[in-house]
């Protein structure tokens, strides 16, 4: 690695100090010093770093590691993100093309060529996606709209008014069938068939036994039957 | 759309899911392979072919010379086009890459058919429903090749893929037609070529372009919801 602060101090000729994947990501040129004798040299920007970066992580990634292709992937996160706001994508749906988008990496990863800009390959995508998805979008928007109002305050068609009523009074009946149980088959039926539970739970629950509790429910069940059945 | 709790969550079921795969071959490689195995065609029908009639009835017919060049850079410029397309990062513009070709092929063919009509040549109506059946059923063995090895990539554009690619096939069973063909380029045959090669192109869209689509899947054990 050269110091690039040495560079400003002398008219040292450099052509190039990193060339990632050829003509694709080419680093940017600089112009060093305007002293006699003095040439352009290639800086390696930011971007060229990054890319650089990016495509030796893919690279093991082809290869199955999974460290590097983790890394990879996060580091793409905010590429993306900012690729999509750039296409016009809503940020509510920004993580839709982030998904989107790392899922077609996934699938695609064969396909990179390391002598391409991995950045490009990236960014293609990611536009790719982002389109997609306001493509999506409006055909979602010209097919629904947004009335959560509407959508509340719409009647039921199937509903009936008498039948919930009957079925208001219907359970208004049966509890208080069940309160007016003894205290053992009350506890029976609260506990197996109101909450669900198992015998061995509402055994624990009630401190009674497993047999017990299997009496109660149904004589519970007999003395129910014969009280609304006499209604 | 595939939607994960978090992109987080996504990452790391994609880092669980990954296996090692083998980088496909540069575009140029992969068209020299199944122009190789058109060639493989080619050189099976010119065992059974009367290949020295063709070269005097060529010869003899300047435009079914150009035709014949046009038809032939038709079908690799296509594959060239559909391979490059069948890559994620490559722009839609490589669909007109055989656009030259082409009007080259339809050119040449039309010029043909007016000098036919022009001459009043008697215009051979038989044997062109054997033109069709040719260019259909050579067709389909040279597009399931292709299919498979477009597949291996990933296109971002299925259905334009697969309509170049339907291109490629169709181009390169009419160019082999011409083995087999012992007519110039009269308005009966041309219509039915050019009939052949738009249910080529069809059928591959169709088809071909449903088997390129490629469906978001989630990872393999990851919990993931469809919207």
């Amino acid at each position: 690695m050269t110091d690039i602060s040495l560079l400003y101090e002398s008219n040292v000729t450099i052509r190039s100090l990193y060339r990632f994947g050829g003509g694709a990501c080419a680093p940017r040129r600089t112009l060093v010093s305007m002293a006699p004798g003095s040439m352009i040299v290639d800086v390696p920007s930011q971007k060229d770093e990054t890319d650089g970066r990016r495509a030796a992580w893919m690279v093991a990634a082809q290869a199955g590691d999974r460290a590097a292709y983790e890394t990879l992937l996060r580091d793409c996160i905010p590429f993306i993100q900012r690729v999509a706001r750039g296409q016009g994508v809503p940020s509510d749906f920004v993580d839709d093309v982030v998904q989107e988008t790392l899922l077609t990496i996934h699938q695609a990863r064969q396909t990179y060529d390391p002598s391409r800009s991995f950045t490009a390959w990236l960014r293609t995508i990611a536009q790719r996606r982002a389109i997609d998805g306001l493509r999506r979008g409006g055909r979602t928007r010209k097919r629904e709209i947004h009335k959560p109002l509407a959508y509340q305050n719409h009647a039921d068609p199937g509903g009936d008014p008498e039948q919930a009523a009957f079925q208001i009074g219907h359970a208004e009946v049966l509890n208080s069938a069940i309160g007016k149980l003894p205290t053992r088959q009350r506890e029976a039926v609260e506990h197996l068939a109101l909450q669900g539970q198992s015998l061995t739970q509402a055994a624990t629950a009630t401190g009674r036994s497993t047999g017990s509790l299997r009496v109660n429910w149904h004589r519970a069940l007999k003395t129910l039957r014969a009280q609304l059945g006499k209604d | 759309m595939v939607r994960f709790d978090s992109n987080e969550q996504l990452v790391q079921a994609l880092s669980a899911d990954l296996t090692p795969v083998d980088r496909l071959a540069p575009p140029s490689l992969r068209v020299l392979l199944w122009l190789a195995m058109v060639g493989a065609v080619a050189l099976a029908l010119m065992m059974v072919s009367d290949v020295e009639a063709m070269i005097q009835r060529l010869m003899a017919a300047p435009d079914m010379w150009l035709a014949e060049m046009g038809s032939v850079l038709t079908a690799v410029l296509a594959a060239a086009a559909a391979f490059q397309l069948g890559l994620p990062d490559r722009k839609a513009a490589w669909a007109l890459l055989p656009l030259p070709a082409v009007l080259l092929w339809i050119g040449a063919s039309g010029m043909g058919c007016l000098r036919s009509i022009a001459n009043a040549y008697p215009m051979p109506t038989a044997g062109s429903e054997q033109c069709l059946i040719f260019i259909l059923s050579l067709s389909l063995p040279l597009s399931l090749p292709l299919i498979v090895m477009l597949r291996r990539g990933f296109s971002l554009r299925p259905n334009l893929t697969a309509i170049i690619g339907g291109l490629a096939c169709a181009s390169a069973a009419a160019t082999l037609l011409n083995f087999i063909h012992p007519y110039d380029a009269a308005a009966t045959d041309l219509t039915v070529h050019a009939v052949a090669v738009a249910i080529v192109i069809v059928a591959n869209t169709i088809y071909g372009g449903r088997l390129l689509m490629r469906k978001m899947h989630s990872p393999a054990g990851s919990n993931f919801q469809r919207f």
